[in-house]
């Protein structure tokens, strides 16, 4: 996926709506700072996730970190291969290392979220 | 502001991640940890451990303090050998851990950074009127951990003297660039490997160079998951005030028939205390990680907690080590590990979690 076409939260995730359906994952700032991640876990297909309140984690071997979600909604699929290869997550973390795919309220938006230029100017910030 | 050591520019040039340490701005990473990892396990690592403190001491009654502060027997070092021991307060609890480095004419003592002040205090206090001279030589001078199974290749032209003809825990005087320098056979990652004192203006030299022949920067958080996997304590968490010597499993270095020494009596009567909790090395079965301060269960009750915890890249587990009661520390025991609130099968089992192969 395109990151200029994504939309971020402060904590780091990246989401897209397509049709309903909003897609997250962690960014690949995120996941440099982590580096060395040995364990992902995901919530079950049909559990319900709440803006701001965390969905899974996320474990390095430095430290463990919590993944919160975006957006209220169902979760209608998981990436299953991050529970066998977490790994994929720092291989390709807007791509093969997305998580999980909940299924949003008619008329739900990312207009909380920032836009990449907004996400990068954090960054910067955060790293300097 | 923390400290630096002679390395920091050099550390800062190729992109490590710097952490405050002890006080200290220390690379933990420059790649990944467990690359690092790897490297120190199959090749050769190179640590800047400048950070730790450097004690030498000179005049006629250094070995009588040393036996006072420390549990092992300095007296029966040979000259240049190299000896680990605790230093204990009263009631017998761990100062800290420390190497002691006889040599003909003075002693060394290398202790961990987050204790040199108090260590440095606990010594000038017990003095007395002994004939003791203890110099602070941290800030002079540089020190370099170079590990892994291709160290003493690496390491075998830096210096006149080829530290390959050290036995394990030995140390011998050479030159760096002219310079004085010691070369020990000594490490804390649970491979071969060598270390060095050096003038603080030689550090760069000495670490660009075995740069040059191919040994790779690693930083502090593989140190911590090479000794982890050695089952090596780290002070702070497998030792504190509250943990004596006997209690962390380190019989070996603590001489109750030496003679009096600090803590002694203390240690005598907690030897046999059914209630005190003894380290022991956990597997966890699934791949959460316990971390430091997780509660360790058995049938809901609490019966001891992890004092460090991590993901074992050579074993290839979550491994850590915890205080256990007795009754519950035999290898092979079932419990259960609190992990943010949930509960994770773990077993007992003897330590360390890795030895590296034997030629």
């Amino acid at each position: 996926m395109d990151p200029k076409n994504l939309r971020y939260s402060a904590t780091h995730e990246w989401a897209v709506l397509e049709g309903g359906t909003c897609t997250l994952g962690i960014t690949k700032f995120a996941v440099e700072q982590l580096t060395d991640v040995v364990y992902i876990e995901l919530p079950d297909p049909g559990d319900n996730v709440f803006a701001g309140e965390s969905f899974g984690e996320i474990e390095s071997v430095k430290a463990v970190s919590d993944l919160y979600s975006p957006v209220d909604g169902e979760v209608i699929a998981i990436n299953e291969k991050l529970l066998d290869d977490p790994t994929l997550v720092a291989q390709d973390p807007f791509g093969k290392g997305w998580m999980v795919k909940i299924k949003v309220e008619p008329g739900s938006n990312l207009d909380k979220l920032m836009t990449l230029p907004q996400y990068e100017k954090q960054i910067s910030e955060e790293h300097h | 502001m923390p400290a630096r050591t002679p390395l920091y520019d050099w550390h800062v040039a190729h992109g490590a991640r710097m952490v405050d340490f002890a006080g200290w701005d220390m690379p933990i990473q420059y790649t990944t940890i467990i690359q690092e990892h790897q490297t120190v396990r199959n090749a050769a690592g190179l640590f800047d451990i400048s950070h730790m403190g450097r004690l030498s001491f000179n005049g006629a009654d250094a070995l009588a303090l040393i036996q006072h502060v420390y549990t092992n027997n300095a007296a029966t070092m040979k000259d240049g050998q190299v000896r680990y021991g605790l230093v204990c307060n009263e009631q017998g609890g761990v100062r800290d851990d420390v190497l002691v480095y006889r040599w003909p004419d003075q002693w060394e003592m290398v202790v961990n950074a987050s204790n040199r002040t108090k260590i440095v205090d606990w010594l000038a206090r017990h003095r007395g009127s002994q004939k003791v001279e203890m110099i602070d030589r941290t800030v002079a001078t540089c020190m370099i951990a170079v590990q892994g199974p291709q160290a003493l290749a690496k390491c075998r032209d830096l210096t006149p003297a080829d530290p390959a003809q050290l036995r394990y825990y030995f140390a011998m005087p050479t030159t760096y660039r002219g310079q004085p320098c010691v070369v020990s056979r000594t490490g804390y990652t649970g491979e071969d490997g060598v270390e060095y004192i050096v003038p603080a203006d030689q550090g760069v030299a000495m670490w660009e160079e075995l740069i040059g022949k191919g040994a790779s920067a690693c930083g502090l958080g593989a140190r911590d998951t090479l000794r982890l996997e050695a089952a090596m304590p780290l002070y702070g968490h497998e030792l504190g005030e509250d943990f004596d010597p006997l209690q962390a499993g380190l019989n070996w270095a603590v001489k109750l028939d030496k003679g009096d020494f600090i803590g002694r009596d203390a240690i005598l009567r907690r030897k046999d205390d059914p209630k005190l909790r003894r380290r022991v090395g956990l597997e966890l079965a699934g791949k959460r990680l316990a971390r430091e301060g997780s509660i360790v269960l058995n049938e809901g009750k609490e019966i001891g907690r992890v004092t460090s915890g991590t993901f074992g890249p050579t074993v290839n587990k979550a491994i850590a080590m915890a205080y256990l009661e007795q009754g519950q520390t035999k290898p092979g025991t079932t419990v259960a590990v609190d992990v943010r609130g949930k509960s994770e099968s773990a077993r007992v089992v003897p330590l360390p979690f890795y030895q590296r192969p034997r030629q």
